[in-house]
């Protein structure tokens, strides 16, 4: 029995009087890796960001529409605590450039000022790192600054500070376009392994990207979700004719 | 044709040659004042100059340590009140980039760097020294404090614009609320800039006569009190400068010494700083 994570219905947001995102429904199975795609400008980072409430940081952000996540709303809740249960990767690598890679892993209770112990925060960030498959890169090095690292490691550096705070979803905000393909690769492999725990979510402009790393895509288009399915149906019997045209390469 | 060319590359060595020459010119006024300082005032500074207050007119010897006090406190006084304010100011303004207070307070800020010092003196003197009924040096410190603002909120505005916002939205992420972002994030990445700033605006009041003269006043003797008149090293080498008597000349000289290694120390600790504290983005 699958049980739904997050579910939104009519969700709706603006930028001032740009309407971004347009009445989207959708529900995301626990568990499973979902790609949203589209075209530049489709609204899906907007979506994204509507999950965990960071669209309302912008100034002049507006958003309409139930979002749910295990049935709570999201915007009844206060944000703060949506974000710990919402963790999210962005699209450039952004570790904390004044915090050494031990304290980036434990950044989300370090920053937040919660305490715990020592043997706890070494467990948290040796599992972290492990699950990221850095562990044994990083252990003997765990007081260099985060910054030092490549680009790929810091991305991974960057998921372990979200997986720490064990969140119940995990956002990608197209995490591998800023990656050379060698490390792209690596943290493709790393979302099969994260499911196992989480759920993620994945904002990508790269539709091989879609087809190979996820189990369902929503397709969106001038901020409409166009279509939603299973992934393996959606590439090879799209019901859309947008879809299929974006998906041919018709359009992109 | 080929006439052309050497006429273009010697018009092209001229130039180099001209801003080569007017660079060093920039230089010579310093090395001038540096030297003719140093030649007229390293005799007069031993330990009693340091430690002594003047004598009177006539009496060998006496020192600065009224004036070296007064200013250590003025300015420790005026940095206490205007790098919260500074700091603070700074924080909104990179924050909030287009609302209407941020306008004018940028505004405001740019104007008052250019208001005259000696303004900001007399502002001073009408709303601290008269209705509290006689010269402080705490009065003097709020002038001080009205002139180093400007500095550090735009100093601090600056480097905080620089920081990427991805940084912020690093924070956010991890559920932080706003003012941990700020506090634990964003003011450690640019601590560097910051502290620049503060101490640039150090350097620039440490040596402001005009401010002090209806505010702190001046003070013979040795005083710590901020509610009363007291001494400090750019006041005590304006008295002193111009009055008649050789022993006062000389104090004068030696405190315009101590004034002006103050000022360069801190100037080039705060390069230093900037480079040594910079954090790697």
């Amino acid at each position: 029995m699958e049980s739904t994570v997050i579910k939104s219905t009519n969700f709706s947001a603006w930028f001032g009087s740009n309407h971004a995102v347009r009445n989207v429904s959708m529900e995301v199975p626990k568990n499973k890796v979902i790609a949203v795609m589209g075209p530049s400008g489709c609204g899906k980072t907007t979506y994204l960001r509507c999950i965990n409430r960071m669209h309302e940081l912008t100034p002049g952000a507006t958003s309409k529409g139930e979002m749910l996540l295990n049935k709570e709303d999201v915007y009844a809740m206060h944000p703060i605590f949506v974000r710990l249960k919402i963790g999210m990767v962005f699209q450039r690598p952004n570790p904390f450039p004044n915090l050494s890679i031990y304290d980036n892993v434990i950044a989300g209770y370090k920053l937040n000022g919660i305490k715990i112990a020592k043997a706890e925060k070494d467990r948290i960030v040796e599992h972290s790192l492990t699950r990221v498959a850095m562990w044994n890169e990083v252990k003997d090095s765990l007081t260099k600054k985060g910054s030092f690292l490549s680009g790929g490691q810091q991305q991974r550096l960057c998921i372990a500070r979200a997986v720490a705070m064990e969140p119940e979803v995990l956002l990608f905000d197209e995490p591998t376009s800023a990656l050379d393909p060698i490390s792209t690769s690596t943290v493709e492999q790393l979302f099969h392994e994260l499911k196992t725990n989480y759920t993620l979510i994945i904002v990508t402009h790269n539709m091989q990207q879609a087809a190979r790393i996820s189990d369902k895509t929503a397709f969106f288009y001038v901020g409409e979700l166009v279509e939603y399915d299973d992934t393996k149906k959606m590439f090879t019997n799209p019901r859309d004719l947008r879809t299929q045209n974006y998906i041919t390469g018709r359009f992109s | 044709m080929i006439l052309n060319v050497k006429y273009r590359i010697g018009k092209s060595r001229g130039m180099q040659l001209l801003t080569i020459l007017l660079s060093f010119a920039c230089v010579v006024p310093l090395i001038l004042i540096l030297l003719y300082i140093i030649k007229a005032g390293i005799t007069k500074i031993n330990w009693h100059f340091l430690v002594n207050i003047p004598k009177p007119v006539g009496e060998i010897g006496g020192g600065i340590a009224n004036a070296l006090l007064g200013s250590f406190i003025i300015i420790v006084v005026a940095a206490a009140i205007a790098i919260p304010i500074g700091i603070l100011g700074g924080i909104y303004l990179s924050e909030n980039k287009k609302t209407t207070l941020a306008y004018w307070c940028r505004l405001s800020v740019d104007i008052l760097q250019g208001v005259p010092s000696i303004v900001i003196g007399i502002v001073a003197y009408f709303w601290m020294v008269k209705p509290l009924g006689g010269f402080s040096a705490l009065s003097g410190s709020v002038a001080l404090a009205i002139m180093m603002l400007p500095i550090i909120v735009r100093s601090t505005e600056e480097t905080l614009k620089l920081l990427p916002d991805s940084l912020r939205e690093a924070g956010f992420a991890l559920g932080m609320p706003f003012h941990r972002v700020i506090l634990k994030v964003i003011l450690p990445c640019g601590f560097s800039g910051i502290l620049s700033g503060v101490m640039l605006s150090v350097a620039r009041i440490t040596g402001e006569t005009a401010p002090l003269l209806f505010t702190a006043f001046g003070n013979p003797y040795l005083s710590g009190n901020i509610t009363r008149p007291m001494q400090s090293l750019p006041l005590l080498i304006f008295n002193y400068a111009t009055s008649p008597y050789n022993d006062w000349l000389n104090l004068a000289w030696g405190a315009s010494l101590i004034l002006l290694v103050f000022v360069l120390v801190l100037n080039i600790s705060t390069k230093l700083i900037a480079i040594k504290w910079k954090v790697q983005l």
